[in-house]
C-alpha cells in the first residue's frame, strides 16, 4: 500500500507536456495571433448559455440532417425505451400555423418523446426551448442539442429579454416551439408550478398553446438516474388553447397548468370522469399533495404508475 | 429573422505595426498571401466596418422618387401618358463584386417602371450604359434588373446595350467651351426624359458621369480620357481635384442647356464585400481579430486554392456575390444628387491617415471594374494598382513622390480573348515599344480606336472597345509620373517586365529593391484594400 502511494505521488509530480508551448511556435495562421501593442483588443464574445448562436441548426441543411437523425435514429430509440401510445391528435386537426406545444416534464427522454409525437406540419418546423445553463454550456454540447433536437437557450437563472425575443422572432417566422414551462425536471415525479413562458409568449406572438401530458417517462429516465430503463408511456394532446380576451398571462399559464392537469386525469381515469371533475373543479393538481416526501412518494404511485407494485425499499 | 443588434461599426485605423503585430493579409489575385511587415517603420491602413443598410430600401427608394433633390419635381409629376422614357443604369463595372440579389438596379428600375405604368407611359426603354465597355450578357442583365424587368422588356428590343459604334444610334449634342465634343445616344438624347439608375460603389462614380460617359461613345471621352487629363486628375476619386471630372461636368452642362432632361438616381452601399459570417468573412477582419474559426477557414481556403487550377479559382471567385447593402438613395437633379452621394460615399470610405510613405504596398485581389467574370490580364493588374488604389486618396497620395509601390498580384500572361482582344495586341504592339502614355496615344491610340475589326467585336460579340487598353494605361498615368518604381510580388516574371515594373519572389526582395531608391530604413504603408477604403492625407 505504501509503495502504491509512494508511486502515485511520484506520477503526480511528473510534469506532462504543455500544448500550448508547442503551438506557440507555429506561424499564424496555425496558432492564434496576438494583439499589436497599440491596438485594444475585442472585448471577448460569449458564446455559450443565452448567446450561443443556434441559427445555424435551422438552416436547410441541418433541417435535413435532423430529419434524418430523427428518422433513423431517435424514433426507433423511443420505440425501444418508451413505447409512446399517442392520444388526442385529432384536436389538432384543422389548425394550421405555428403553435407553443406546453408539456410536464419528467424526464430527458421527453424531447424526444414529444419531437416524434408531434404531427406534421408542425414537427418539420418544430425548435425546442432548452435550459441555457444545462444544454449550452459548452460548444459541444449546444451544437448537438441545436442539431439534433433543434434547441435553443432559454434563460432560466436570470431575467433577461434575449430568450424571450428569439422565441418570439422564431414564432413569428412560423417556428413552433416546444417548451416545458416547469422550467425543468421534476425532482420527486411530481409537477412543477408552470412558469408564464409559454402563455407570455403566446401572449405576444397571438399563437395558441397546445397542452401535452407525457406519463410514464420518469419510470425511464428520471431526474438523477444515467441509464434508461423501458417502460410504455402515453402522450396526451389537448385541445389548442388561446388567450381570451382581457385574459393576462399569468392567468392564461394557469390555465394551461390546469389543462395539462385535466389531460393527467384523463389518463389516469377516463375522459368523462376528467370532464366532470374538470367542470367541478376538483381535477387533481399536478403538483400532488402538500404533505412530507414519503406521503408525496406514496401518493405518487397511486397515481402516477398505475398497475405497479408498490414495494418497499430495498434494505439489504 | 431579424438578426440580434449589433455594436456600432468601428471606423477606419490606422495601425503602427510592431512586433506582436501578427502578419498581414495581402490579396493576391485568386488567393492570398501573409506577410510580416517590418516593426517600427510600418503601417497598416484599415478600412471602416461595413455602414448599416438601409432597414427599408423599397420604401427609401420611393420616398426619394417623390421628394427629390435639387430643382426638380418629384417623379411621378415628370411621367406623363405619351411621353418618351429611357431607363438608363450602370454596367457590370458596378458593384464589385456584384451584389447578392436583388440588385439595387433592380429595386430601383422596378419603383420606377411602377410610377411610369400608373402614369401610362408606354414608350419605355431601357439602356445598359456601357460606354466602351463590353456588352452584358443576359444573365448579367437578368442579375442586375431582375427578371421580371428583362421578361416584360428584352423579348421587345426595349431593354438593351449601349452601343457607341452604332452609326445611326448615337448623337453629337454639341461643344463644350473647352472644344469637346458632346455626343450621346440618339434614344436617349431624344427621349422627354432620361432616368439614370447609379450604383456609387467610390466616389468618382456618379453625377454627370454617369450620363455623359456611360451613354457616349469615343469621340467625346476621348477629350477626358487621355494622358494630360489623367495626370492632371489628382485625384480622380475626388470632383474638385480631377480633371477628368471637370471634363465630365463641362459636357453634363451642355447636355443641360441642349434640353435633355435627366432625372438622376444615385445609391450608396457600404463596403460589407465579404459578409459577417461565411468563408469569406475572414477576409474583412482585422488579423489578431481572427477567431480559431476563421483561421481555420482561411486555412483550408488557401489549401483548396492551391489545389485548384486557375479557371477554377477564377470561377469560384468571380461567383462570389458581395451582401453589399444599401446606405443611401437620392433622386432628382443630377448635380444636387451627387453632392449628397459623394458625402455619403466618403462616410463609409474616408480614413484620416497621416503624411505620405516612402514605400506603399497593396495586395491587389481577382477583380477590377473590367475582369467581371473574366481574366485580370497584366494591363489589367497595372490598372488597378496604379490606377484606382493609387489614387485612393483625398489630398496628396499616400506614398510620396519618388516613392516605391509594390504590388502583390500573380500577373499571369493572359488575357481573355472575348472581352479583351485589342489588350492582346496592344501587350504584344505597344507595351514592347513604349509604356509612355502619352506616346502610346500619340502614336497607337486612333489606329486602335478606329479599327474596324475591334468596332464588330465591341459591337457584335463582348469585347471591350479596341481602344479601352490605352484608357487602362491612362489611368495610371498619374502614379506613373509620382513613383520612383514599382515593383510587382509574385508576379509572372516576364509579364511584369513587359508592364515596365520590377518583378520580385518575396515581400522581402521587394522592400530591399525599394531600398535602393528610397533607403534601407523607409517608412512603409499597407493599403488593406478590399474591403474600399479611402485614405484622406494629411
Amino acid at each position: 500500500m505504501a509503495a502504491l502511494s509512494d508511486l502515485l505521488s511520484k506520477a503526480a509530480d511528473v510534469k506532462l507536456p504543455r500544448l500550448k508551448k508547442p503551438l506557440a511556435k507555429l506561424p499564424f495562421p496555425l496558432r492564434a495571433p496576438s494583439t499589436p501593442l497599440t491596438v485594444e483588443p475585442l472585448p471577448p464574445v460569449r458564446k455559450t448559455g443565452a448567446d450561443f448562436d443556434t441559427e445555424w441548426a435551422r438552416s436547410g441543411p441541418a433541417r435535413a440532417a435532423r430529419e434524418i437523425l430523427t428518422t433513423t435514429m431517435m424514433e426507433p430509440i423511443v420505440q425501444f425505451l418508451a413505447s409512446p401510445s399517442r392520444q388526442g391528435l385529432d384536436r389538432l386537426e384543422g389548425h394550421e400555423g405555428p403553435m407553443i406545444f406546453a408539456a410536464n416534464h419528467h424526464s430527458h427522454i421527453d424531447t424526444p418523446v414529444m419531437i416524434t409525437s408531434i404531427p406534421e406540419p408542425w414537427r418539420s418546423k418544430l425548435v425546442v426551448g432548452a435550459a441555457a445553463d444545462y444544454f449550452f454550456n459548452s460548444r459541444i454540447k449546444g451544437s448537438l442539442a441545436a442539431l439534433t433536437i433543434a434547441a435553443f437557450p432559454i434563460e432560466r437563472t436570470k431575467v433577461g429579454r434575449k430568450s424571450a425575443d428569439l422565441a418570439a422572432e422564431l414564432l413569428e417566422d412560423g417556428w413552433s416551439l416546444l417548451i416545458f414551462p416547469e422550467g425543468g425536471r421534476s425532482p420527486d415525479g411530481w409537477g412543477q408550478a408552470f412558469r408564464g413562458g409559454a402563455a407570455y409568449l403566446a401572449h405576444r406572438c397571438d399563437v395558441p398553446v397546445v397542452p401535452v401530458h407525457i406519463e410514464g417517462t420518469a419510470r425511464i429516465l428520471r431526474k438523477g438516474r444515467a441509464l434508461p430503463k423501458p417502460s410504455s408511456t402515453k402522450i396526451t394532446f389537448g385541445a389548442p388553447l388561446t388567450i381570451h380576451e382581457g385574459e393576462r398571462s399569468a392567468a392564461f399559464a394557469e390555465r394551461i397548468e390546469h389543462e395539462v392537469a385535466v389531460l393527467a386525469d384523463e389518463v389516469s381515469t377516463d375522459w368523462w370522469s376528467a370532464r366532470k371533475r374538470a367542470h367541478a373543479g376538483t381535477t387533481p393538481s399536478l403538483s400532488g399533495p402538500q404533505a412530507g416526501v414519503w406521503r408525496r412518494v406514496w401518493a405518487l404511485d397511486d397515481r402516477g404508475s398505475r398497475g405497479s407494485r408498490k414495494s418497499w425499499p430495498n434494505t439489504n | 429573422m431579424a438578426k440580434e443588434p449589433k455594436r456600432a461599426p468601428r471606423p477606419g485605423l490606422v495601425l503602427d505595426v510592431d512586433r506582436s503585430t501578427p502578419p498581414i493579409l495581402f490579396h493576391h489575385g485568386e488567393g492570398f498571401r501573409l506577410e510580416k511587415l517590418p516593426a517600427g517603420r510600418s503601417r497598416v491602413i484599415y478600412a471602416a466596418e461595413p455602414l448599416p443598410g438601409i432597414p427599408d430600401p423599397d420604401g427609401a427608394i420611393r420616398e426619394a422618387l417623390a421628394n427629390p433633390i435639387g430643382e426638380s419635381e418629384p417623379l411621378h409629376a415628370l411621367l406623363t401618358p405619351g411621353m418618351k422614357l429611357t431607363i438608363a443604369f450602370d454596367d457590370i463595372s458596378l458593384p464589385l463584386p456584384q451584389m447578392t440579389k436583388p440588385d439595387v438596379r433592380q429595386r430601383i428600375i422596378e419603383a420606377v417602371l411602377d410610377l411610369a405604368a400608373e402614369a401610362g407611359v408606354d414608350d419605355v426603354h431601357l439602356i445598359a450604359a456601357l460606354a466602351l465597355h463590353r456588352r452584358m450578357t443576359e444573365a448579367e442583365l437578368r442579375h442586375a434588373v431582375g427578371d421580371r424587368v428583362y421578361d416584360a422588356f428584352a423579348p421587345q428590343g426595349c431593354l438593351y446595350n449601349h452601343d457607341a459604334e452604332d452609326p445611326d444610334g448615337m448623337v453629337i449634342i454639341g461643344q463644350t467651351p473647352h472644344d469637346e465634343d458632346v455626343q450621346m445616344n440618339k434614344r436617349a438624347a431624344e427621349s422627354d426624359l432620361i432616368v439614370y439608375v447609379n450604383i456609387n460603389l467610390v466616389s468618382m462614380d456618379g453625377g454627370w458621369k454617369s450620363t455623359a460617359t456611360g451613354l457616349s461613345g469615343y469621340q467625346a471621352l476621348k477629350h477626358h480620357h487621355n494622358p494630360a487629363t489623367m495626370k492632371a486628375s489628382k485625384s480622380f476619386m475626388i470632383k474638385e481635384d480631377s480633371e477628368l471630372h471637370h471634363s465630365n461636368w463641362r459636357q453634363g452642362k451642355v447636355l443641360k442647356e441642349s434640353g435633355i432632361k435627366v432625372f438622376q438616381i444615385e445609391t450608396t452601399i457600404n463596403n460589407n464585400t465579404f459578409g459577417d459570417n461565411g468563408p469569406m468573412s475572414v477576409l474583412q477582419k482585422r488579423e489578431w481579430e481572427w477567431t480559431g474559426r476563421d483561421r481555420a477557414s482561411f486555412m483550408a481556403m488557401n489549401t483548396g486554392l492551391k489545389a485548384m487550377s486557375a479557371r477554377a479559382k477564377r470561377t469560384a471567385f468571380q461567383s462570389w456575390k458581395a451582401p453589399y447593402e444599401l446606405t443611401s438613395v437620392q433622386a432628382g437633379e443630377v448635380e444636387a444628387v451627387h453632392e449628397v452621394t459623394t458625402a455619403n460615399t466618403l462616410k463609409q470610405h474616408l480614413v484620416p491617415v497621416e503624411g505620405q510613405t516612402d514605400i506603399l504596398t497593396m495586395g491587389l485581389p481577382y477583380i477590377c471594374p473590367y475582369n467581371v467574370n473574366s481574366i485580370m490580364n497584366p494591363i489589367l493588374v497595372m490598372c488597378l494598382g496604379l490606377g484606382y488604389f493609387f489614387n485612393m486618396y483625398r489630398n496628396k497620395p499616400l506614398v510620396r513622390e519618388g516613392g516605391v509601390l509594390i504590388m502583390s498580384h500573380p500577373t499571369p500572361w493572359e488575357f481573355h480573348p472575348v472581352h479583351h482582344p485589342s489588350y492582346i495586341d496592344f501587350f504584344e504592339q505597344v507595351l514592347t515599344e513604349t509604356h509612355d502614355p502619352v506616346e502610346m496615344s500619340e502614336k497607337y491610340e486612333k489606329q486602335y480606336a478606329e479599327d474596324e475589326w475591334y468596332r464588330h467585336l465591341y459591337r457584335t460579340s463582348y469585347a471591350y472597345h479596341g481602344v479601352h487598353p490605352f484608357y487602362m494605361w491612362y489611368w495610371g498615368s498619374h502614379a506613373l509620373e509620382h513613383l520612383g518604381q514599382v515593383i510587382i510580388v509574385g508576379g509572372d516574371t516576364r509579364a511584369v517586365q513587359r508592364l515596365g515594373f520590377r518583378p520580385a519572389s518575396t515581400l522581402q526582395d521587394a522592400l530591399e529593391m525599394a531600398s535602393d531608391t528610397v533607403g534601407p530604413q523607409a517608412s512603409i504603408t499597407h493599403y488593406h484594400n478590399p474591403p474600399i477604403l479611402m485614405a484622406d492625407v494629411t
